[in-house]
């Protein structure tokens, strides 16, 4: 087990975190590190809170107790200026690609370079064209989001999320809605992009497969205990389960015979 | 149709310390679920009756309705502590009753709102309003802020989005906005015409037309058409936003919500609105000469020179300033409920209705506080 002080190689550290809706406590205690350049996935049934650890991580819900630490520094606690400058650093993939609608795909992508570079606009053109390529969209510039597929859609949000060339890659359920060949390229293009440009990557899925292919380490949050109840390599979990939610989540064992 | 055939049927025996049910006939959804009378009239204050089997070999048909009708045996069963002989049940049916009692009912989920007695209620009520409104006032507090930082050149602006939201609120509202201030200057000559014709001063039609045009009915109702038109528009557009994730997609990247997409159509509407409303004082005033004319016989130049003498600018601008006021309530209100629009399809619509309540609400209001405040100042 790795602890949770922060070092120099130590790039997410998040601590005694606890997420809740109001008075609804939906997990608490939450402890892990995420070291640069490594793949987490957040998984756990439905509706324990993957989506929602997410969206604490990227600054969508403030937590009820705890912190979160990128580089060793609090993210909770950072002014609102701080907080926008770390931003820039993430890319974020929603689960249906969340591109604006009433821009085209070039527009999607050119926003946050515009917003954020003093790239000219013909090189702003190149940027978009090299990124829609990275995720097979060569030629789909001027595509508005309603006029291409529900996978085209999330490849364009992936490309969006890349603009900035982020340090860290937020991915919120990838393969939802993918056929399973769409799925598993997706999954080879997360594991390329962290091995060429050294990001580390955290996904939130319950895709077994996804999980086994991707993932350097895991968290399994166990919706009956409210806390987190397994760390680590999930090939690892499986040949020696911590606990038997755990065994039975990554062996699909629903409990009835 | 043979009618017996069609009949749910059970009869109740008394067989040593058990009730035999005999079901028959088509047990479907469409015929009924019979009550369970029967069996209470049989096992009340009899302590003799253990159990509860079953015969059901002639059932002809069944659905859903037999199996709601079997839970509700199950259910008075363990009630009474009585024994359910499931093991008398065909195979397929045992299978489903089985499956519908794996998961027992989860205790405790009445954390809906709604439950309990009146004072709850109200508190309940009184807590969410005061959300609301703390976060409404935070939301206009948000929106001047950022047209603040725009005036002091700090943050970027989406000229396009502006031009294109000027084009849609101001350019694309001008059909709608000529007919209805067309019918509301005629409405109000029919009106002149009916009242000053029986003292006589017909003439004065004009007074009434400018004066009422000027002051309230051009501006009031270009802010109606607005709210019903834009505000529904603005709130759907980002309530669908929200659901979509791209309000968070924004987020994430750094770039506020309030500056990238309120304060464009705030700043649209603040600036559409004035104009709209001149734009129905006239078509307004034009449609009053029109009829003056046609009923009452009061020529063009008069009817003109009638008007100037009666109606001052001040009039005028208070129209104009209204608008301004309108404009921006119809922007913050459909702004702010496309924001706060929950995260499914149905809450889309309710955020455009409520942006539409509140956009008209708040002008009526709005209107009459202006109003009084010129009556106090006398202008």
């Amino acid at each position: 087990m790795k602890n949770s002080q922060s070092n120099g190689k130590t790039h997410i550290t998040v601590s005694h975190l606890e997420m809740a809706y109001g008075d609804f406590v939906v997990m608490r205690d939450l402890n892990f590190t995420v070291e640069h350049g490594e793949v987490l996935v957040i998984m756990g049934g439905s509706g324990c809170g993957k989506s929602t650890l997410l969206r604490h991580l990227i600054g969508l819900k403030e937590p009820a107790k705890g912190d979160i630490l990128y580089d060793g520094q609090s993210f909770v606690q950072s002014s609102l200026e701080e907080q926008k400058k770390k931003l820039r650093a993430f890319g974020v993939l929603y689960q249906g690609g969340a591109l604006w609608s009433s821009m085209t795909l070039s527009e999607n992508i050119a926003l946050p370079l515009e917003e954020y570079t003093k790239l000219t606009p013909s090189e702003i053109r190149e940027v978009i064209a090299y990124k829609l390529a990275l995720v097979g969209l060569a030629g789909f510039e001027e595509f508005y989001p309603s006029e291409i597929s529900g996978g085209m859609r999330k490849r364009a949000g992936l490309a969006r999320a890349m603009a900035l060339d982020p340090e860290i890659l937020f991915f919120d359920e990838p393969s939802a809605g993918l056929d399973p060949i769409s799925s598993s390229r997706l999954d080879d293009l997360i594991l390329q992009l962290r091995d060429s440009l050294g990001s580390t990557v955290v996904v939130v899925t319950h895709e077994l497969q996804s999980i086994f292919a991707i993932a350097d380490k895991a968290v399994f949050l166990d919706v009956e205990k409210r806390t987190l109840t397994a760390l680590g390599n999930p090939n690892d979990m499986l040949r020696d389960p911590p606990n038997d939610n755990v065994r039975r989540f990554l062996t699909r064992d629903s409990g009835t015979d | 149709m043979d009618s017996q055939a069609q009949k749910t049927i059970f009869k109740v025996e008394r067989k040593g310390d058990k009730l035999l049910l005999h079901l028959s006939g088509v047990w479907k959804l469409g015929c009924g679920i019979p009550d369970i009378d029967a069996i209470e009239s049989s096992t009340d204050g009899k302590a003799t009756v253990k159990g509860i089997t079953f015969e059901t070999s002639k059932i002809s048909g069944w659905d859903s309705g037999l199996m709601t009708f079997l839970i509700k045996v199950l259910n008075y069963c363990q009630a009474n502590g009585l024994d359910f002989d499931q093991a008398s049940l065909p195979d397929n049916l045992d299978r489903l009753l089985k499956l519908s009692q794996a998961v027992p009912e989860k205790e405790g989920l009445g954390g809906h709102e709604g439950r309990g007695n009146l004072f709850h209620r109200a508190g309940i009520a009184s807590i969410h309003h005061f959300g609301e409104f703390k976060a409404s006032v935070s939301f206009v507090g948000e929106c001047f802020l950022s047209a603040l930082g725009l005036l002091r050149g700090r943050r970027p602006f989406r000229w396009r989005d502006f031009f294109l939201v000027m084009q849609e609120v101001g350019v694309d509202a001008l059909p709608i906005v000529s007919l209805i201030s067309f019918l509301v200057g005629l409405i109000i000559s029919f009106l002149g015409a009916v009242v000053l014709l029986r003292f006589g001063a017909e003439v004065y039609v004009s007074y009434l037309i400018g004066y009422g045009m000027l002051r309230e009915m051009g501006a009031l109702m270009t802010g109606i058409i607005m709210a019903g038109r834009t505000g529904a528009a603005f709130a759907a557009q980002i309530g669908s936003m929200k659901v979509s994730e791209e309000i968070d997609a924004l987020r994430t990247m750094g770039i506020s919500p309030i500056d990238f997409i309120v304060l464009p159509r705030m700043l649209a509407l603040f600036l559409m609105m004035p104009l709209l409303a001149i734009y129905a004082d006239i078509v307004g005033i034009f449609s009053g000469m029109l009829i003056s004319k046609s009923l009452l016989d009061i020529a063009y130049p008069i009817f003109l020179n009638g008007m100037l003498e009666a109606v001052a600018l001040p009039d005028f601008f208070l129209g104009v300033i209204k608008g301004v006021v309108f404009g921006v309530i119809v922007a913050i209100s459909g702004c702010l409920k496309g924001m706060r629009c929950g995260n499914s399809a149905d809450s889309v619509g309710l955020a455009a209705t409520s942006a539409v309540v509140t956009g008209i609400t708040c002008i009526i209001i709005a209107n009459a506080v202006i109003d009084w405040i010129a009556a106090v100042y006398g202008i």
